[in-house]
């Protein structure tokens, strides 16, 4: 069985404390990863210089080429993981196993990352507009335009504390390699399998092992990464991102509560969308804060949640194996109930209809897990609870309101596909800032552009911009 | 190591017996004390009504005391404090320790002696090279109305110093927690630590703390920042307490914290397992040898502790197995026939220090794990 053991600033640290990750539908170990506690974190975190230091003896276009070999070993080589040599299906397999992800959706989310990882170079000049990359090494640099520009590095490291459940965002701290910026991850404990496997592929492409920390372990280790490192990411609830709002030194990933809104002007033809809407709300079995939770409309909301309803009513628990399994399992079976929990006091309010009700059951326990089935809801008024609710499983609100009101009602929202050709709709969707991303035309919320920036850029939280004037010395004279 | 794998060396065998026999004895003394009308507690004499059972003539051992219900530390919430005072120690100066209370009532325990008696014996088990006696304390850890900072004071007078305290409120840190004031906390950390170091390099020559291991670490980090270290400001031993005091904590402890291993050098820490009602289990000791285990062994008769079958709480598991962590105090203060401690951990042998049951691998009991907050401070 795979053992994975801390990693102090590239250097194996054998753990005392070992614990399981097991099978989410059989309940067996698959593998053992060892913990440490704050101590350690915040100790290692006294070094982190050491880790940027180690980066910056070699240049960002060296560490790019670096990426796209890693990326390419991440995404198809055998590496050392662990105390073991993972193979991509083993790899495929052990996420599966834990995360309860089907394994054609880790194939994805592997794809996803190795992507990302491959196209650093074109990532890094669209999120710097072109700078020289030379520039942030240096910290100082001439543009072109005969003045000095500095952008700082604000922090040795990123720390990050990673999700248990979401393979897919490990998209947002892959830049730091590149921009010569150590790492200090807190894998999750169901998802150590991607941090894991990435930094061992880093490792093999030639980066230096001293610029990785990884700190599996418990709140404790979790809250001394943010603690000490200057610039942290963390993903989590809406709590938790309440929590880090208006901290400078934390960027917080939380729920997307992402839209597809329609404008009246094309509304009529709303089954032109049909397939845009399912793919939003269904890939990744509706687990990522990118799936789309409500679709906007003035009219026709109740045919379009029935026609929704039809196409994912009948999706249902298959095998993690099978290609066609659209539904991520609840590895932590109270996680199902409470959800359906939540999702019966929605329903309970007036207004708010069930157009997937005539498809089954949708809590299905199992005695290590559960699913949970996805669900259409009807809401005849934004006023509804429902209009607000996201969830870890294919659900989406259909939401009738008026365009006039749309955008002052929809609340934060990730990624906003707008459909509409009416200039004043998308001038006002384009000024609005409760949308981050946004989409104008049929493109599903799930599908990003990573050359964009994503909830703020990363360029932007571990650089800041500064003045820098430079004056040439008074020669003293001689005696 | 499982039941049938452990062997009890004889002489050992021969001591537990003892040990028990003198368990046994102390059981009886305590249980006509608690419940005979002249020196019983108004809360054990008006609780004996309810038993249907005589403690005085059913209980004739102490696997008697299963015939009582469970301890439930919630009777110790609210007043009055006095029905818990045993008429034999009526007009005796009385203390009172509470745990909790960060919201709501706390839960309030009274004492008259036990903390100087339980910490005296504590004391015996201390090796005078790295507690040199003498020596001046300083108390890392909760203030305010905690049997800790009392209990700590007590030991250093009993061995000849005096002990430095610092102020902490741990209500405060607690309610800092839940509402997510992190910066904050970190804040209040350093408050803390900041006490500490000044009084640490004030010129009091002290050689000894406790303290809790979430502080002691920030502690060896804020005089690693000033440049010096536990060592260099003089400190000689340690000792801690809580759940976060694994083998794991340990090791760190010894390898990056304290200066090496006790043998080439290091600090001297050793842990301690309690609480307010039982008083303080000490631990065999520990060594990298035997991978930083830690086994707490309960002051016998004083205090007992027992590890139960998750299922049936008056039912012991096998030695090396794992169960709940079962409680007893017995002395002529305070009685508590069987409380379920929120922790969980294997039966240990009795062995030739402490010839009774121990328990290792302390750690939060697994069903309320999720519910139990530890090491906030």
């Amino acid at each position: 069985m795979i053992t994975l053991q801390p990693l102090r600033w590239g250097k194996p640290y054998e753990s005392m404390e070992i614990k399981d990750v097991v099978h989410f539908d059989t309940g067996e170990p698959i593998a053992k990863f060892g913990s440490v506690g704050g101590g350690i974190v915040a100790r290692d975190m006294k070094q982190a210089h050491k880790a940027r230091a180690a980066l910056l003896k070699h240049s960002t276009a060296d560490l790019i080429a670096m990426s796209k070999k890693a990326a390419d070993l991440f995404e198809n080589a055998e590496l050392p993981v662990g105390d073991s040599m993972q193979s991509v299906d083993q790899f495929v397999h052990q996420q599966s196993a834990s995360t309860g992800l089907p394994e054609h959706m880790c194939r994805s989310n592997l794809k996803k990352n190795s992507f990302v990882l491959s196209h650093m170079d074109e990532i890094l000049d669209c999120l710097t507009r072109g700078l020289d990359l030379d520039i942030l090494s240096r910290g100082y640099g001439e543009e072109g335009r005969g003045v000095i520009v500095s952008y700082q590095a604000q922090t040795p490291v990123l720390g990050a504390i990673l999700p248990n459940n979401s393979p897919g965002v490990h998209t947002l701290w892959l830049p730091a390699i590149p921009l010569q910026i150590g790492l200090a991850l807190k894998p999750g404990s169901q998802e150590p399998w991607t941090p894991y496997r990435m930094v061992s592929a880093f490792i093999q492409a030639g980066v230096p092992a001293e610029a990785f920390g990884l700190y599996p372990g418990g709140h404790d280790a979790g809250g001394a990464i943010m603690t000490k490192t200057p610039r942290s990411m963390i993903f989590g609830s809406a709590e938790t991102v309440a929590q880090h709002a208006g901290n400078p030194r934390v960027q917080a990933h939380g729920p997307g509560w992402s839209k597809i809104l329609i404008g009246d002007d094309v509304v009529d033809d709303w089954e032109l969308y049909l397939d845009v809407m399912v793919e939003s709300v269904l890939s990744n079995s509706g687990r990522s804060c990118i799936n789309c939770s409500g679709i906007w409309a003035s009219r026709h909301t109740r045919e379009i949640a029935q026609a929704i309803a039809e196409r994912i009513g009948p999706v249902d628990v298959l095998p993690p194996t099978d290609d066609q399994a659209q539904l991520a399992a609840f590895t932590v079976p109270a996680m199902a109930t409470g959800t359906y929990a939540m999702v019966q006091q929605d329903l309970a309010e007036s207004g708010v209809t069930d157009m997937t009700a005539d498809y089954g059951d949708k809590l299905i326990e199992r005695e290590h897990c559960a699913y949970l089935r996805p669900m259409v809801v009807h809401a005849d008024s934004p006023d509804r609870g429902v209009a607000m609710k996201e969830y870890m499983f294919p659900f989406v609100s259909v939401v009738e309101c008026p365009q006039a009101e749309m955008l002052r009602r929809i609340g934060p929202t990730l990624v906003g596909t707008v459909l509409t050709r009416d200039p004043e709709l998308v001038a006002a969707a384009g000024a609005c800032v409760e949308i981050d991303r946004v989409n104008f035309g049929p493109i599903p919320t799930n599908r990003l552009n990573w050359l964009q920036p994503h909830e703020g850029n990363i360029i932007d939280f571990l650089f800041r911009s500064r003045a820098y004037q430079v004056a040439d010395l008074p020669v003293a004279a001689t005696a | 190591m499982s039941a049938a794998q452990t062997s009890i060396p004889e002489d050992v065998a021969k001591s537990a017996s003892e040990a028990r026999d003198r368990l046994n004895e102390h059981t009886l003394k305590i249980v006509h004390w608690h419940f005979s009308e002249e020196t019983g507690s108004p809360f054990w004499l008006e609780k004996k009504a309810e038993l249907g059972f005589d403690p005085l003539t059913d209980i004739k051992s102490f696997d008697d005391l299963k015939k009582f219900p469970h301890f439930e530390d919630e009777w110790l919430r609210g007043g009055p404090i006095q029905r818990w005072v045993p008429k034999g120690h009526a007009g005796k100066p009385v203390y009172v320790f509470e745990t909790g209370g960060t919201t709501g009532v706390p839960k309030s325990r009274m004492v008259i002696e036990d903390h100087w008696k339980d910490y005296e014996l504590f004391s015996d088990t201390l090796p005078d090279e790295h507690f040199p006696p003498g020596s001046n304390w300083l108390m890392l850890g909760p203030s305010g109305p905690r049997r800790l900072r009392l209990a700590v004071e007590h030991l250093a007078q009993h061995r000849g110093g005096i002990c430095f305290c610092i102020d902490l409120d741990p209500r405060w840190v607690v309610k800092l927690i839940k509402k997510g004031w992190m910066e904050h906390l970190e804040e209040y950390k350093k408050h803390c630590i900041d006490q500490a170091v000044t009084v640490l390099t004030a010129g009091h020559d002290i050689k000894c703390m406790f303290a809790t291991p979430k502080l002691l670490e920030s502690l060896g980090e804020a005089l690693e920042d000033r440049g010096t270290s536990l060592q260099e400001v003089g400190i000689k031993g340690i000792f801690s307490g809580g759940t976060e005091f694994t083998p794991q904590w340990t090791r760190f402890c010894v390898e990056e914290l304290l200066g090496g291993p006790v043998e080439e050098g290091g600090v001297y820490m050793t842990p301690t397992y309690g609480n307010t009602l039982m008083g303080l289990a000490c631990s065999k000791p520990i060594s990298a040898a035997d991978g930083y285990k830690i086994s707490y062994y309960a002051p016998q008769p004083r205090a007992v502790t027992e590890v139960v079958s998750f299922d049936d709480y008056n039912q012991v598991v096998g030695f090396g197995e794992t169960g709940r962590v079962k409680l007893y105090t017995l002395t002529d203060e305070f009685f508590v026939p069987g409380f379920m401690e929120r922790d969980e951990g294997e039966r240990e042998a009795p062995f030739d220090m402490y010839p009774w049951d121990g328990v290792s691998g302390v750690r939060p009991f697994h069903e309320l794990a999720s519910a139990t907050t530890v090491g906030v401070y």
